[in-house]
């Protein structure tokens, strides 16, 4: 065991670091809506990706540095450290390469990693759909063969980045007599065309982060599938498994930030020294803590056996219900700030309630736990 | 960065597991705890194999090794429930290794590595502690007062009275002495009981791993409505806590114990947080595991119980999470000052 970083780690970190420092992101626009917001990730991607930093998890052939799963997690932990913007396609750097390096042809590689890369071209990801959430496999949207194309119909949910998407990745039914985990396709659908109708959704915190899709015989040619008909499923759990890899470093450090925040304005005010408070806060201490850990462990695990362990499923569940508790425990810390619309503190509160549902539900990361970690066996539901 | 044993500590790890199994099997434990005995015959074992030493100056007799290996063996004999006065001795030993003078460690450090002298420790306040895991048998007996001082006294120079704790797999005393009784330990009483707290919670990590251990084995095995309770949520995602509760506490043991080799800055808040995690963990997965295994867990004929028993002493033991977490807050409100950002590295 040994918690510090090597000297190759450490410069690793250390020329991040520098490169942040002497490439601040220009402010957060006030003005101009979400197309300005947009912009200015755009424009930050475009400066990462100049300077070598986009996605430096992926391969050097591709545009990365190779780093390894350790360097990986400084670069997380350090973009969320510095606060910089999120990259604007963060969808295509996580899910959308990473899929294509594992099942696309060398065609499809060519085509559309760089652009990835540099945010010319935004990727969004249509899985859910309004009957098959935690039942991903269970989806409707069909597609179906026409010449050298394949014409889709159906209906997508919780499609963020949808309405700047040029690119979805999109998993529909393309044999409907096949079991329901074998008849689905994996496709790259275009989506500027009239077909594709994207519809936001308004949230609890009132902004429209995610959308609806309608799509209405949209069209998609065959070169467009991604590792062949019939394979979606397993193309699909790629992109699902790289979901929680990366991430999970940024929104780690993300909580700490939070909490270092909390700590401070309930020192200022003299709350560290009611008792409950403090409890509740070192508390709060040790889970954000337990997190890191957990997910410093779980590294080693793929680093060591070529796999993660349970930490993943774990991380994803301690860390989400820490955030609601700490976005919380605000409410009472903060007063009535952190219930006035507008506020950070507000909007954290609010946005907390989605965690322990996106990317797979607490419930559906117990079940996860219990039959894959602990090998119980599996509740029998309804076909 | 490595969260990893190395294969010397995975040989420690796997010696220790085979050499329990064979030796503290559930029927063993049961039998001595029913009649209120240590196991003598494992604790020679033991001490011949150079156990009690292990994280004893090679100069003082012991190993030499760090508490990372220490608290191995800590995790594997909480696991067993062993019936040996392994976690106070070794308690004493390092408080004593860190606080005590050249004289007090010579006095008492190579008997404590051969295993031929038993110690204890314990949190007093006026002169007494109510509540001496261990100090029935103890030769040497470590009490810390709030102040952070410390005393090793002889049973000779302090009243000791047998108690019977809930947990008879260990011997238990009320003591009481004179403020001024027995020698007074002067150097690093603070990190000695750091590393203290970083035991006990390893030997709760231990209990935990080994209550969700029988709970799982049950819970597959027993029916109702025709299919293994195991298959209902309510309980899968019980025994889900339970690992999450156990992995977390883990965690931050394997930090701490880290911490005390590498980084003794850092062991403060780590032992502080390590040891509320396995407080923590383990009461709730203890009580789980009775709950999981239904009427049959309220027995005394089931084996949840004694780990139940175990895990309400560990967690008082030195301070209980509410404690712990205090501390923790403290150095929170003591960083906030200094508006200084906690990073792993």
């Amino acid at each position: 065991m040994d918690l510090t970083f090597s000297e190759q780690e450490t410069s690793f970190r250390d020329e991040l670091r520098d490169w942040l420092a002497e490439n601040p992101p220009v402010p957060r626009p006030v003005e101009g809506g979400e197309d300005a917001q947009l912009a200015w990730r755009r424009d930050w991607q475009r400066r990462l990706y100049e300077g070598g930093w986009a996605a430096p998890h992926w391969p050097v052939e591709y545009g990365g540095r190779g780093a390894t799963p350790t360097e990986s997690a400084i670069y997380f932990e350090e973009i969320g450290r510095a606060r910089v913007p999120m990259a604007a396609n963060i969808l295509g750097l996580l899910l959308g390469g990473p899929t294509l390096m594992a099942w696309g042809t060398p065609e499809q590689k060519e085509r559309y990693l760089e652009p990835i890369l540099s945010a010319e071209e935004i990727w969004c990801q249509g899985f859910s759909e309004p009957d098959a959430g935690s039942d991903l496999a269970s989806l409707k949207t069909r597609a179906v063969k026409r010449g050298e194309e394949w014409v889709v119909s159906g209906q997508k949910v919780w499609t963020s980045a949808a309405q700047h998407a040029k690119w979805c990745m999109l998993v529909a039914r393309t044999d409907v007599d096949a079991e329901k985990h074998k008849g689905l396709t994996y496709f790259l659908m275009d989506m500027e065309q009239d077909a594709v109708q994207v519809r936001p959704l308004r949230q609890i915190t009132g902004e429209a982060e995610f959308n609806e899709l309608f799509i209405e015989e949209a069209t998609i040619p065959d070169a467009n599938v991604v590792g062949g008909a019939g394979n979606g499923w397993k193309v699909a759990l790629t992109t699902l498994m790289n979901e929680r890899a990366g991430l999970g470093f940024a929104l780690q450090i993300r909580l700490r930030q939070l909490l270092d925040d909390l700590i401070a304005i309930a020192a200022e005010r003299g709350l560290m020294a009611d008792p409950l408070h403090a409890d509740s806060l070192a508390e709060l201490h040790v889970r954000c803590e337990s997190i890191r850990l957990l997910a410093w462990k779980g590294l080693t695990d793929v680093e060591r056996y070529g796999q993660p362990g349970p930490e993943g499923s774990l991380v994803k569940w301690l860390w989400s219900e820490t955030n609601q508790r700490l976005t919380q425990l605000a409410v009472d810390i903060v007063g009535p700030e952190a219930m006035t619309g507008g506020t950070s503190w507000s909007y954290e509160l609010l946005r907390a309630r989605g965690n322990t549902i996106e990317g797979g539900t607490t419930e559906v990361l117990k079940n996860i736990v219990a039959e894959r970690v602990l090998g119980l066996p599996r509740l029998k539901a309804a076909a | 960065m490595d969260f990893g044993l190395t294969d010397d500590q995975r040989d420690i790890k796997r010696t220790a597991r085979e050499l329990l199994g064979e030796r503290s099997r559930p029927e063993r434990v049961r039998e001595l705890a029913e009649t209120g005995r240590t196991d003598e015959a494992l604790w020679r074992e033991l001490s011949d194999l150079g156990w009690p030493g292990i994280a004893v100056a090679e100069e003082h007799g012991g190993l030499g090794l760090g508490c990372l290996e220490l608290t191995i063996l800590c995790e594997e004999l909480g696991r067993a429930l062993a019936a040996v006065p392994f976690l106070p001795t070794t308690m004493a030993a390092g408080l004593i290794e860190l606080a005590g003078s050249p004289r007090q460690r010579e006095r008492w450090l190579p008997g404590f590595a051969r295993g031929e002298l038993t110690g204890a420790l314990a949190a007093a306040e006026d002169g007494g502690a109510e509540l001496v895991i261990g100090g029935a048998d103890a030769d040497v007996i470590v009490l810390v007062y709030e102040d952070r001082t410390a005393r090793a006294l002889t049973p000779a120079e302090c009243e000791l009275v047998p108690i019977a704790s809930i947990d008879p797999t260990r011997s238990a005393a009320r003591v009481s002495a004179s403020l001024d009784a027995g020698e007074e330990l002067a150097d690093d009483v603070a990190g000695g009981v750091d590393r203290a707290l970083v035991a006990i919670s390893s030997e709760l990590v231990g209990v935990c791993d080994r209550a969700l251990e029988l709970t799982l084995a049950y819970v597959k095995e027993r029916r109702q409505f025709g299919v293994p309770v195991g298959s209902f949520q309510a309980v899968s995602h019980r025994c889900a806590q339970m690992l999450l509760d156990t992995e977390k506490a883990r965690a931050n043991t394997a930090f701490a114990a880290w911490a005390a080799d590498a980084d003794p800055e850092r062991l403060a808040e780590a032992a502080a947080m390590a040891k509320a995690a396995a407080s923590d963990a383990g009461r709730e997965v203890t009580a789980s595991a009775i709950q999981a295994h239904g009427g049959i867990g309220f027995t005394w004929e089931a084996d949840v119980h004694w780990l139940y028993k175990r895990a309400q002493l560990d967690a008082a033991l030195l301070g209980s999470a509410p404690r712990q977490r205090a501390r923790v807050a403290t150095i929170l409100t003591e960083r906030a000052a200094r508006l200084a950002v906690p990073q792993l590295q």
